[in-house]
C-alpha cells in the first residue's frame, strides 16, 4: 500500500553514521552530476518552477546528520551538501523516507504535511512549487542513478546500495500493478 | 447507470494516473488565473492539456476543463482564450462560474458543452433551470451545503445533470461568495484562483508546537505530534464571545462515500473528487476507492471499506452539509 | 455622488428597525434599500412593517428597493424571492435566483453580493434589464474604472461599497447557532444580541472577523474617505453606507459633507474617531495590498493589540 499507514521508517544509524564522518565534497559533486542528468530528461519539471527557478531549498533529512541545498539554477540544477543547517528560500524537513517517498510519487505531500511527518518553513509557495514539479515528473532515482557513469558515479552507487539494503526507502518509483 | 467518477488533476502525471486509476472524468486548468487551484508548480500549458485529452480519450475518460474565476475587468480577452483553446484541445466540456464569460461561451463556441461550476453557488432548482435555459447548461456542480434530501428536490425539478463533491476539501461558506481570503491576503478564489495562498502562508516552529499565519494572522496553533491542518482560514481556530475554537469548521474532510447509495437515489449523475493540488499518488488512491464503490454499487454488491483517512485534513472527516445537523 | 444606504445585514427588534427606517426619512441619502439579505428566519419578526416604512421613505422623496436575500435553499426562501416584485417597489438582487423569478422586461438593480467582475457580465445584465450595479466589495479600483467606464456608456449606474462592515462570505451553517451549540434549525435567534455582528479574534487576541448568522463580515468598518475623490474620477455615481446601530444618521451626514466638499479628505476619519477612539478602519480592497488594510492614520488599539 503506498500510503504511509504504518510510521514511516527512519533512517538507521549506520547510515547516519556514515555520514557524520563521510567527505561531503565528492558526494556533492556526483549529486550535482546525477541531477543535472535528470534536469536534462525533465525539462519541464524546472518550467513548473516559474518563478522559483534559481531559488536555494533546503530539504532536510531528520534522520540524517545532513541537509540537501537543490539550486535548480535555472534548469543546471546544483546539490550541495552540508552539515550545518543551511539557508534558502524554503526548508522542507522530514525523514529521509518521507522526502523520497514524495520523489517517487509514493506519498501525497499533503498528507505528510497534516501527520507531521513533513515541516515545511520559509516560503511555502515556493516549497509548493517544487512539490508539484516533482510530483509531475514521475522520477526514478534508482534507475537514474544505475544509468551513471564515471568516477562522480561511485559515491552515489555506494550510498544508494547501502540505504536500500539497510532500510525500507523508497528508491525506486511503485510500480504501475502496485500503484493501480 | 454506473455514477460517473470526477477526478482533479492538476499536473500531467496526475491525470494519467487518474485515467489509469479507472477516473471516468478528468478535470482539469490552464496554468494560469483562468482556473480556481492557481497555485505554483500546478496546472497544464496548452500543449500539455492537448496530450493531456488526448490520452484520456484514448483510455475511454473525458476531459473537462475548469475555467472558473471571475474574468478580471479589462482583461476578459484571457479567459476568452482560455475557452476557445479548451475547445480546441478537444475538451468534452469547460466548468464555468462567470455570467459575462457563459454568455461568451454559448455564443462563440456553442459546440462546446459548459457545466456550472460550484463557484456560481447555484443552490436551487429555480436559478439551476435558469442557468440552463438562458446558458443551456448541461450540469451543475451543486454547491456544498446541501443536504441529501435537498439534492433530490433539486433533481426531482431539473433536467440539468447534477456532479456532487465526495472527497476532499470543504468549504463551509458559498464558493464564488467568499473575500475572507483577498480580505486577508489580497488574493481571492474569485478573482486569483487562489484561497489561502501559500505565498501568505507563514509556518513558526514555537517550542514543538507549529503556529500557522495567513497575511499575518494567527489562523491555528498545533501542538506536537497533533494532526495539521490546511493554513485555510475558514478553519482556524478564533475566539467570539466566551468561546475559543473553530468557530466556522473543524480541520476536517469531506468523505461521502457511506453516502454514495443515497446520492444515486437522490437522482445524482456524478461524484468530484476534489484536490487538483494534492499529488498523483493521492488522486489514484481516492480515485480507485471511489470507482470500486461506484461498481460495486452498481453490481449490487455492498459497499468496499473505506481506507482514506490518512490522506485526510487533520486526519478526520465529515459528510459535511449532507447531513442537516451539519447546519 | 449620491448615497444609497444598503440593507440591514443584522437583526434587530422590530422596534428598532422601524425607527431605523423612520430617521432615515430626514437622512442626507437618495437611496435605501431594504428587506432581509441574511436570514430568511428574520424576515416574520418584522416583515408586516415593511410596507409602512416603505411609504415614509417613498413620502419623504427617497428613492427605494427591496433587497432579495443572498442564498437561497429553502422553499420557503424560493416563494420568497419569487414574492419580492409584488410589492410594486425596485428589487435589488444579491442572488440570481431572484432574476430568475423576475418578468422579463423588469428593471431592478444589482446588489453587492452579485459577482460583477468585468464588462461582461455587466454588459449581460443590463441586457436583462439591469439600471444600478453595487459592484462586489472586493474589487480593486483598477476594476471599479473600467466597470464605471463601460457602465456609462450603457447608461447605467455605478455603487462602490462606502463604509460598514464588509460582507466577506454567506454559508449554509449558521455560526451564531454553533458558537451556542445550537442547530440552525433551532438556533433560538442566537444573532439578536449582536446588533453589529459578534467580533471573532485570532489565537492572539487581534480582532479579525465578525460574526452574523450565517454570514462573515470584516471587524473592520470600511471606510471611503480617502478614495472619495479617486471614485468621483473614476465615473463612480453612489456610494454605499451599511446600517449599523449606532450613530446611523450621523454617518450619513459626515459622508453628504464629505461628497460637497465641506469636509477635506481626512477630516471624515477624524470625526468618526472622535467619536469612537477605537474604531478600526478599513480601505484596502479599493487601494491596499489586502482587504484589511487602511491607508488613513494609524489607530492605536489595534496596534497594542497586536
Amino acid at each position: 500500500m503506498p500510503v504511509p499507514e504504518n510510521p514511516i521508517p527512519r533512517c538507521p544509524a549506520a547510515l547516519a553514521a556514515t555520514l557524520r564522518i563521510a567527505p561531503l565534497a565528492p558526494l556533492s559533486l556526483s549529486l550535482t552530476v546525477f541531477t543535472r542528468q535528470l534536469a536534462k530528461k525533465n525539462p519541464e519539471m524546472f518550467q513548473r518552477l516559474g518563478p522559483y527557478g534559481r531559488s536555494v531549498f533546503v530539504l532536510d533529512p531528520t534522520d540524517l546528520p545532513v541537509v540537501l541545498l537543490l539550486d535548480p539554477n535555472g534548469g543546471a540544477p546544483k546539490v550541495t551538501l552540508t552539515r550545518r543547517s543551511g539557508t534558502g528560500v524554503a526548508r522542507v524537513s522530514g525523514p529521509l523516507a518521507a522526502l523520497l517517498g514524495l520523489v517517487h510519487g509514493a506519498f501525497d505531500g499533503d498528507a505528510l504535511f497534516f501527520s507531521r511527518d513533513l515541516v515545511i518553513e520559509g516560503d511555502t509557495a515556493a516549497a509548493l512549487a517544487l512539490r508539484n514539479a516533482i510530483d509531475d515528473a514521475e522520477l526514478d532515482l534508482a534507475h537514474e542513478a544505475a544509468t551513471l557513469s564515471g568516477p562522480l558515479a561511485r559515491p552515489l552507487k555506494q550510498l544508494i546500495t547501502l540505504v536500500e539494503r539497510r532500510t525500507g526507502l523508497y528508491l525506486t518509483r511503485p510500480e504501475d500493478a502496485v500503484l493501480w | 447507470m454506473v455514477m460517473e467518477i470526477v477526478c482533479p488533476a492538476g499536473t500531467p502525471a496526475a491525470l494519467r494516473a487518474a485515467v489509469k486509476a479507472g477516473a471516468h472524468t478528468v478535470y482539469c486548468g490552464f496554468n494560469d488565473e483562468t482556473n480556481a487551484r492557481n497555485f505554483p508548480g500546478l496546472n497544464f500549458d496548452r500543449a500539455e492539456m492537448r496530450a493531456g485529452v488526448a490520452f484520456a480519450h484514448d483510455h475511454g475518460a473525458k476531459v473537462l476543463v475548469a475555467i472558473n474565476t471571475f474574468p478580471r475587468a479589462g482583461s476578459e480577452a484571457i479567459w476568452h482564450r482560455a475557452v476557445a483553446d479548451a475547445e480546441t484541445c478537444g475538451a468534452d466540456a469547460v466548468i464555468l462560474a462567470d455570467i459575462g464569460l457563459l454568455d461568451y461561451a454559448a455564443c462563440s463556441h456553442p459546440g462546446l458543452r459548459r457545466h456550472l461550476s460550484v463557484q456560481a453557488a447555484a443552490a436551487n432548482a429555480d436559478v439551476i433551470n435558469f442557468y440552463a435555459e438562458t446558458f443551456d447548461v448541461k450540469r451543475v456542480v451543486l454547491p456544498r451545503v446541501l443536504s441529501v434530501p435537498e439534492i433530490a428536490a433539486i433533481n426531482a425539478e431539473t433536467e440539468v445533470e447534477t456532479e456532487v463533491f465526495v472527497f476532499g476539501g470543504l468549504c463551509v461558506m458559498a464558493e464564488g461568495r467568499c473575500s475572507l481570503s483577498s480580505y486577508a491576503t489580497g488574493l481571492s478564489p474569485n478573482m486569483n484562483g487562489v484561497c489561502s495562498p501559500a505565498s501568505h502562508v507563514e509556518y513558526q516552529n514555537d517550542q514543538g508546537a507549529l503556529n500557522t499565519r495567513l497575511g499575518g494572522y494567527l489562523i491555528h496553533r498545533v501542538e506536537r505530534n497533533q494532526p495539521a491542518p490546511y493554513p485555510t482560514l475558514c478553519k482556524g481556530c478564533f475566539s467570539a464571545g466566551e468561546k475559543t475554537g473553530h468557530l466556522f469548521e473543524d480541520p476536517v474532510s469531506l468523505n461521502a462515500e457511506r453516502l454514495i447509495p443515497q446520492l444515486q437515489k437522490a437522482g445524482v449523475t456524478a461524484l468530484k473528487i476534489e484536490g487538483r493540488q494534492r499529488s498523483k499518488s493521492y488522486v489514484a488512491q481516492v480515485v480507485r476507492n471511489f470507482r470500486a464503490a461506484v461498481d460495486a454499487l452498481e453490481a449490487g454488491r455492498p459497499l468496499p471499506e473505506g481506507m482514506l483517512a490518512r490522506l485526510s485534513e487533520g486526519q478526520a472527516m465529515t459528510t459535511g452539509a449532507y447531513k442537516k445537523t451539519w447546519r | 455622488m449620491e448615497l444609497t444606504v444598503g440593507p440591514n445585514q443584522f437583526f434587530w427588534p422590530a422596534e428598532n428597525w422601524m425607527s431605523f427606517y423612520g430617521d432615515l426619512a430626514h437622512a442626507s441619502v437618495d437611496r435605501i434599500v431594504l428587506g432581509e439579505l441574511v436570514c430568511s428566519k428574520r424576515l416574520p419578526f418584522y416583515q408586516d412593517r415593511i410596507p409602512d416604512a416603505i411609504t415614509r421613505l417613498v413620502e419623504a422623496g427617497k428613492q427605494v428597493a427591496l433587497t432579495s436575500l443572498a442564498l437561497v435553499t429553502l422553499k420557503r426562501e424560493r416563494k420568497l424571492t419569487a414574492d419580492l416584485a409584488d410589492l410594486g417597489v425596485t428589487v435589488e438582487i444579491n442572488d440570481l435566483t431572484a432574476l430568475a423569478h423576475l418578468p422579463q422586461n423588469t428593471a431592478f438593480d444589482v446588489g453587492p453580493l452579485i459577482n460583477v467582475y468585468n464588462e461582461g457580465t455587466l454588459a449581460w445584465l443590463v441586457s436583462r434589464g439591469a439600471r444600478r450595479i453595487c459592484l462586489p466589495p472586493e474589487l480593486p479600483i483598477a476594476s471599479v474604472r473600467v466597470l464605471a467606464q463601460a457602465a456609462a456608456s450603457l447608461g447605467v449606474a455605478v455603487e462602490v461599497w462606502g463604509h460598514g462592515r464588509l460582507p466577506l462570505a454567506i454559508s449554509g451553517r449558521c455560526y451564531h447557532a454553533r458558537l451556542h451549540g445550537r442547530s440552525k434549525d433551532n438556533c433560538q435567534f442566537a444573532c439578536e444580541n449582536d446588533p453589529d455582528g459578534l467580533d471573532v479574534l485570532t489565537g492572539d487576541g487581534q480582532p479579525f472577523m465578525a460574526m452574523n448568522g450565517v454570514q462573515t463580515l470584516s471587524d473592520s468598518y470600511a471606510c471611503t474617505d480617502h478614495q472619495i475623490e479617486l471614485l468621483q474620477s473614476a465615473g463612480v455615481s453612489a456610494l454605499r453606507l451599511s446600517p449599523q446601530s449606532q450613530g446611523f444618521p450621523r454617518l450619513c451626514a459626515l459622508y453628504r459633507q464629505r461628497l460637497d466638499g465641506q469636509l477635506d479628505r481626512g477630516d471624515l476619519e477624524h470625526a468618526l474617531r472622535a467619536a469612537d477612539p477605537g474604531i478600526r478602519l478599513s480601505d484596502g480592497f479599493l487601494t491596499g495590498e489586502s482587504g484589511a488594510e487602511w491607508s488613513g492614520s494609524a489607530c492605536a488599539p489595534i496596534e497594542a493589540a497586536r
